[in-house]
C-alpha cells in the first residue's frame, strides 16, 4: 500500500492529462482526417491531402507566424534580461513589489489589455494625437495595421512570462560569485559573460520557450492590432473553426502548427541544450 | 678558514618585526547607512602585516573582521583611511586589479565549471599562455591533492575537497597575499584540524602572506604567526598568540581566547582580599581585575604555603575530559573558578563534589588588568 501511495497522489493528474489533453487530441486529430461539410456531418476518409491543401493555402500565415513569434521573443529576451536582472541584484527588500507590478496587468483581461494598447497606438490616439499636433510626426503616420504593431503587442503581452524564469534563475545566482570572478582578476562584463550569464541560461531557455510558443500561435494581438495584412495562422484557425465550420482544415493547421512547434523546441532544446551552453561558456 | 655563506637561502621564519609589510591599513573606517542611521562597522583600524607572516584577524561575529578583509580584497571601499599593499596605495583601486586572491567562506566555486577551469579561471584572465595554464594548473592540484579530479564538477565533490579547490584556484595566481574568510568554517571537527596543519604546511611551502578570518580562537592560536582580537570594530589587541593567551591586554580578550577566572575587587597593599583567601598583585593598589587560566592552578585539600595566591572554596563540579579533568570550585562570595588538572598520573581526581578545598597559584600567574 505504502508503495502504491505516490503513485494514487498522482492519480488525478495523470486522469486531468488523460481527459483534458489526450482525448481531445485524438479527437482532433481524427477531425483532421475526416471529411464533409457541417450540414451533412463529417465521415472519416483518411484524407491526408487535408494537411497538404491546409498547408499549401496557409503557409504564408504560418511563416509569418513563426516570425512574428521569433522577433517578439527576441525583443521580450532584449528587454526582460535586464528587467530580471535589475530586480535579483538591485531589487534589494522591494523585490516582491517590482514582482507584484510586473503581474499587474495579469488583473485585466487579455483582450481588453489589447484593445486599450489599440487605443494607444490609434492613428489620432493619446500617443500619436499628440506627437501629430506637436508635428513631430507627418499626419498620414500611423502605427496599427502594421507588422510592428502586432509585434510589439506580442511582446507587451507575454514579457512577464519571459521575465519571471530569467529572475527565478538570477535570484538563485550567489553575489559571491561574481565577487570570486572579481577577485580572479574579471572585469564587471567579464564576471557577468563567465558567470552570472551561463548560470542564468536554464532561465532564459525557460523564458524563450514560455514566451515562443503561445506568442506565434496568438490570435488576438493581430485581430486587435494587425487590420487586414498582419493575419496569424492563430486567426486562420479561428475563421476555419467558427466561422467557416471546416473543422477538418482547422483541426490539420492546428496540428501542422504543433508539430512545427515541436520539431523547433526539440532542435532548439539540442543546439542550445543548457549542458551545451555551460560548456561551452566555461572554455 | 672562512666559511663560505650558503647561496641564498629564504628566511626559515617571518621576522618578529615587519622588515617590509605586505599589507598596511591605516585609520581605516568603514560606515554602512542602514534604516536611515550611520552605522560604523569599522572604527578606525591601523595594521601592518608583514611579509610571509600568517596574521589572524580573530573575533566574534559582528566584530568587523569580515568587513576589514572585505577592505583588503577591495569589495568595500573605506569611508576613511588608507590601504596599501607592498607600499602601493589601493584604497580606490577595484578588485580584479589587485595583486591578492581571496578564498570565500562557503568556497564561491563556479558550479558550471570543472575543477580544471574553475583553478585556471584566475590564469585565463590574466592571459597567461596556454602551456603554462596547464603546467601551474597541474602543479597546483598536486599540491592540494587533487590530481585526477580535474573534471569533476564542484557540487560532485565533498566538502573538504571542495575547500581545496578554492584554495588553488586562489593560490595558482601566486598572489602576494593570501585572503582566508573563514575558510574551515563549513567542514567537520576532524577535518578542520587536518586542513589547520595542512593550510600551515602550504603556506611555509609557497611563502607568502596569508590573512585569515576566523571566530575559532583555537583555530588562530595554532595557525597564527600574530593575532589581532577585534571588538566592535576595534583592535582589542595585536600580538603573537603566546602573548594573547598570556598576556590579554583587556578583560575582552582574556574571557574571548581560553577559559580564564576573572577576579576583582580592592587591592591594599599588593594584596587583594576575596572570600577568606588572597591573591597577591606585587605593587597594585586600588581597582583591579586579574585573570587567572584554569590550568595554572592547582587544586589542594590542605592551605598553601603563603607565598602564593590561595582561595578556599567548595568543588560544585568535576568533569572527567580524559587528557585532563575539569573542575568547577565555588568561593565564599559565590563565584565560581574552572581548574583544570592534568591526568599525569593516575585517574583519581584529587576532590569530590561537594568537598572543601584551596586554589593556589604563583604571583607571577595572575594577570592584572586596569589601574
Amino acid at each position: 500500500m505504502r508503495r502504491l501511495t505516490p503513485y494514487l497522489l498522482a492519480l488525478p493528474s495523470w486522469m486531468w492529462l488523460a481527459i483534458f489533453l489526450v482525448v481531445p487530441l485524438a479527437a482532433m486529430a481524427s477531425v483532421s482526417l475526416q471529411t464533409g461539410n457541417v450540414i451533412d456531418g463529417f465521415v472519416m476518409t483518411f484524407s491526408f491531402s487535408n494537411y497538404g491543401d491546409a498547408l499549401g493555402t496557409y503557409s504564408t500565415q504560418l511563416v509569418r507566424s513563426l516570425g512574428y513569434g521569433a522577433t517578439a521573443t527576441a525583443a521580450m529576451l532584449l528587454i526582460g534580461y535586464p528587467v530580471a536582472y535589475w530586480i535579483a541584484f538591485k531589487g534589494g527588500n522591494r523585490k516582491s513589489v517590482y514582482l507584484f507590478l510586473l503581474l499587474l496587468p495579469f488583473f485585466v483581461s487579455f483582450v481588453l489589455r489589447t484593445i486599450s494598447w489599440g487605443f494607444l497606438l490609434a492613428d489620432d490616439g493619446i500617443l500619436l494625437g499628440t506627437l501629430k499636433g506637436w508635428g513631430v510626426l507627418s499626419a498620414d503616420f500611423h502605427v496599427l495595421a502594421t507588422s510592428f504593431a502586432v509585434i510589439a503587442g506580442l511582446t507587451y503581452n507575454w514579457l512577464p512570462f519571459m521575465i519571471l524564469p530569467i529572475y527565478v534563475s538570477l535570484e538563485r545566482v550567489d553575489p559571491r560569485l561574481v565577487e570570486a570572478a572579481q577577485d580572479l582578476y574579471a572585469s564587471r562584463g567579464t564576471a557577468f559573460r563567465k558567470v552570472v550569464l551561463p548560470l542564468s541560461l536554464p532561465g532564459v531557455f525557460a523564458g524563450v520557450l514560455m514566451t515562443f510558443v503561445p506568442a506565434t500561435a496568438d490570435p488576438v494581438n493581430a485581430q486587435v492590432l494587425g487590420g487586414t495584412g498582419n493575419t496569424m495562422i492563430g486567426n486562420i484557425i479561428q475563421t476555419e473553426y467558427l466561422v467557416n465550420n471546416d473543422y477538418p482544415t482547422a483541426s490539420a493547421l492546428s496540428f501542422t502548427l504543433m508539430a512545427v512547434l515541436l520539431v523547433g523546441i526539440f532542435v532548439y532544446a539540442r543546439v542550445l541544450g543548457t549542458d551545451n551552453v555551460l560548456e561551452a561558456a566555461a572554455r | 678558514m672562512a666559511e663560505q655563506s650558503p647561496p641564498h637561502t629564504p628566511p626559515q621564519t617571518p621576522p618578529d618585526t615587519p622588515t617590509d609589510s605586505a599589507i598596511e591599513l591605516e585609520g581605516v573606517v568603514k560606515e554602512y547607512v542602514s534604516h536611515g542611521e550611520v552605522v560604523q562597522a569599522v572604527k578606525g583600524v591601523t595594521l601592518d602585516i608583514a611579509e610571509g607572516e600568517f596574521f589572524s584577524l580573530l573575533g566574534p561575529s559582528g566584530c568587523g573582521k569580515t568587513t576589514t578583509m572585505r577592505m583588503i580584497a577591495g569589495f568595500e571601499e573605506p569611508s576613511k583611511g588608507v590601504i596599501r599593499l607592498h607600499g602601493r596605495d589601493v584604497t580606490d583601486v577595484p578588485p580584479n586589479k589587485r595583486d591578492v586572491n581571496m578564498v570565500f567562506q562557503s568556497y564561491a566555486l563556479f558550479p558550471h565549471m570543472s575543477v580544471w577551469d574553475n583553478v585556471a579561471f584566475g590564469l585565463k584572465q590574466k592571459k597567461t599562455p596556454q602551456d603554462e595554464i596547464k603546467r601551474r594548473v597541474e602543479e597546483m592540484l598536486a599540491i592540494v591533492d587533487l590530481t585526477g579530479r580535474e573534471k569533476r564538477r564542484p557540487r560532485e565533490m565533498s566538502g573538504g575537497q571542495q575547500q581545496r579547490v578554492a584554495l588553488a584556484r586562489a593560490l595558482v595566481n601566486r598572489p602576494r597575499a593570501l585572503l582566508l574568510d573563514e575558510p574551515l568554517g563549513a567542514l567537520d571537527l576532524k577535518l578542520r584540524q587536518a586542513m589547520q596543519l595542512e593550510l600551515k604546511r602550504i603556506q611555509r611551502e609557497v611563502g607568502i602572506t596569508f590573512v585569515y578570518v576566523t571566530h575559532d580562537q583555537n583555530e588562530a592560536l595554532t595557525m597564527s604567526d600574530r593575532i589581532a582580537v577585534m571588538k566592535d570594530g576595534l583592535i582589542e589587541q595585536l600580538a603573537p598568540p603566546r602573548e594573547i593567551y598570556e598576556r590579554p591586554a583587556t578583560t575582552f580578550v582574556a574571557g574571548f581566547i581560553g577559559t580564564s577566572n576573572l577576579l576583582s575587587g580592592t587591592a591594599t597593599g599588593g594584596v587583594l582580599k576575596l572570600g577568606g583567601g588572597r591573591v597577591l598583585v606585587p605593587g597594585r593598589e586600588g581597582e583591579v581585575a586579574v585573570t587567572v587560566r584554569p590550568e595554572k592552578i592547582t587544586l589542594t585539600t590542605q592551605e598553601p604555603a603563603s607565598d602564593v595566591s590561595a582561595l578556599p572554596g567548595t568543588v560544585s563540579e568535576v568533569v572527567y575530559l580524559g587528557t585532563y579533568n575539569s573542575y568547577a570550585v565555588k568561593l565564599a562570595d559565590g563565584a565560581e573558578i574552572t581548574v583544570f588538572e592534568q591526568n599525569a598520573h593516575d585517574a583519581t581526581v584529587t576532590a569530590e563534589r561537594g568537598d572543601s578545598v584551596w586554589l593556589s597559584w604563583q604571583a607571577q600567574h595572575s594577570y592584572v588588568m586596569g589601574s
